[in-house]
């Protein structure tokens, strides 16, 4: 690695440190754009197999091509915009979606020091980043100039601002017992307290001690990300599928990739704050960014088995549960939590 | 000129141009996308003069919650600009002195001596966290203002809510015997909605 770095600042000289930057996002992108393929090739066989359906398997072996072939065939039809659409902004609003999706990337650590931006307030970044995305949606629905995707618009926009409180003060409870914003500290706060000293790593994640954020910031993280059961900005089966249905071609691709990219970046942020990242589980085991990966993917099989499983929301039972439910718990949680941290019985010291 | 200075004119010159489209766009919904735009603009500056905890709250106070909101209000408003545009010669006199003094007031407080920092106390050594510094002058030496601060936001709240509070719904039961004599037109309303070109 040295030998590359070195040979890299012999070659490029003061533009080095710029190269070596990109150089690290490609690798960044790369494996999440290949994550978000397969995790659509994952989620329709998974689904399939709940369903004791077979799945894709036509193209390639057990299907494996099928995301490959989606994707060509999206990137080589026409972008249509449907007359009266408010033209620059209908083109704009995919590429909103999915600028914050990526965007993020830029401060999640892999181990603690795997990472391309190490900031101190990495967490209040991903927050502001990932409020953005709504914008996205909202624009796309304003922008078709359509009834349905301006319907699935105002759904998501009401949505996702609602959602975004339970999850920021499940976030708020997490940085309060971790003492930080950063979140390599994060990690490293979790891998240390009574049970990790017994070797039993996974008892001291934030999980257990913050078992009701950890639910409220699965459920939430669920609705934020526009997903089953929560999906009414979607919702095919009322408003045909909400505020992308005027979209076509790369697009509408754009949205499906923010959609998958998002996903993985709310399991990831899920994994790194209450399941302790890339921390293993028990003690004599080798901590890794492998330990990382499996977290992920356990709880992107969580959304999918979810999508399987459940039946949409009506619209008023969701906004129901976001401020009726998940707002009063988060708010004694903070208190609990507070007097807990306070008192002689605190385990984060 | 260095690349700093570069990028502060850079980001002004996009906050001047965004924060003119706001008040000369014709449509409603591009003025409060421009204004998002200025906000975010704005926070890039911020972060430029390493307040990066503000820089990063105004992104995810005003342009992830505040904007989303007033962006849901503008669009489904139904604004006739002939309309609000018949009384400008009127009010131009006014406005122009309202603006004026607002301009005035600026440069007083950008030309006074007193109410400036030298640029050479503002740079923060590496390693200090913006946050926790922040944090600490919030509850020790501006702590009352603070909590007026918080106090005036929870007034607010409950002003809006009162303000729109209609009562609590009665139980949701049926009368049969209203029921029986609902007819179809009574419910439902078929409405034209012809589409609206931009």
């Amino acid at each position: 690695m040295d030998a590359v770095i070195n040979f890299g600042a012999g070659l490029f000289g003061a533009a080095w440190p710029a190269v070596w930057t990109l150089v690290k996002i490609v690798a960044i992108v790369l494996p999440l754009l290949l994550g978000v393929a397969y995790l659509t090739l994952a989620e329709r066989k998974v689904i399939g197999f709940m369903q004791v359906r077979i799945g894709p398997n036509r193209v390639g072996p057990y299907g494996l091509i099928q995301p490959i072939a989606d994707g060509l065939k999206l990137l080589f039809k026409e972008v249509l915009v449907p007359g009266n659409a408010s033209k620059g902004i209908f083109l704009i609003a995919p590429m909103l979606a999915f600028g914050p999706a990526l965007a993020a990337w830029a401060v999640v650590p892999f181990t603690d020091t795997l990472v391309l931006a190490n900031i101190d307030a990495s967490l209040l970044y991903i927050m502001a980043i990932t409020s953005m995305g709504v914008y996205g949606i909202i624009l796309s629905g304003w922008a078709s100039n359509s009834k349905y995707a301006f319907l699935g618009a105002m759904r998501s926009a009401a949505q996702m601002v609602s959602y975004e409180i339970a999850m920021g003060f499940s976030l708020l409870c997490i940085l309060m017992v971790s003492n930080s914003l950063n979140l390599v500290e994060i990690v490293g706060g979790q891998q240390k307290g009574m049970f990790a000293g017994y070797g039993l790593n996974f008892l001291s994640w934030n999980w257990l001690p913050l078992l009701p954020m950890f639910v409220v910031y699965l459920i939430s993280g669920t609705a934020e990300l526009n997903r089953a059961p929560f999906d009414v900005a979607e919702g095919e089966s009322e408003i045909v599928a909400g505020f992308h249905v005027e979209y076509s071609g790369m697009a509408f691709a754009l949205f499906f990739l923010a959609e998958y990219s998002n996903m993985i970046l709310v399991a990831t942020l899920t994994s790194l704050l209450v399941l302790g990242g890339w921390s293993s589980p028990l003690g004599f085991l080798p901590d890794g960014v492998w330990w990382l990966l499996a977290k992920i993917s356990c709880i992107l099989f969580l959304y999918l088995w979810f999508r399987a499983t459940f039946p949409r929301y009506r619209y008023d039972q969701l906004m129901r549960l976001g401020w009726k439910v998940f707002l009063p718990i988060c708010l004694i949680w903070l208190v609990v939590v507070g007097v807990w941290m306070m008192s002689p019985l605190s385990i984060w010291k | 000129m260095d690349f700093q200075t570069f990028v502060f004119y850079f980001l002004s010159a996009i906050l001047v141009f965004a924060a003119l489209r706001v008040i000369t766009a014709r449509n409603p919904v591009h003025a409060a996308l421009h204004l998002i735009l200025a906000f975010f603009t704005c926070g890039g500056i911020w972060a430029l003069l390493q307040a990066e905890f503000l820089a990063i709250a105004i992104i995810l106070v005003y342009v992830g919650a505040v904007m989303v909101l007033f962006l849901f209000v503008v669009m489904m408003l139904d604004i006739n600009l002939d309309r609000i545009r018949q009384g400008f010669w009127n009010y131009l006199p006014l406005g122009a002195v309202l603006g004026l003094l607002m301009v005035m007031e600026m440069g007083l407080v950008l030309g006074n001596k007193a109410l400036q920092i030298p640029a050479s106390t503002v740079v923060t050594p590496p390693g200090v966290s913006n946050v926790k510094e922040i944090g600490k002058m919030m509850f020790t030496d501006f702590v009352y203002p603070f909590e007026l601060a918080s106090i005036v936001l929870l007034v607010g709240m409950i002003a809006a809510i009162a303000l729109t509070w209609r009562g609590r719904k009665k139980s949701k039961y049926v009368n049969p015997n209203q029921q029986v004599f609902v007819k179809a037109k009574d419910r439902l309303r078929v409405l034209q909605m012809p589409v609206e070109k931009d």
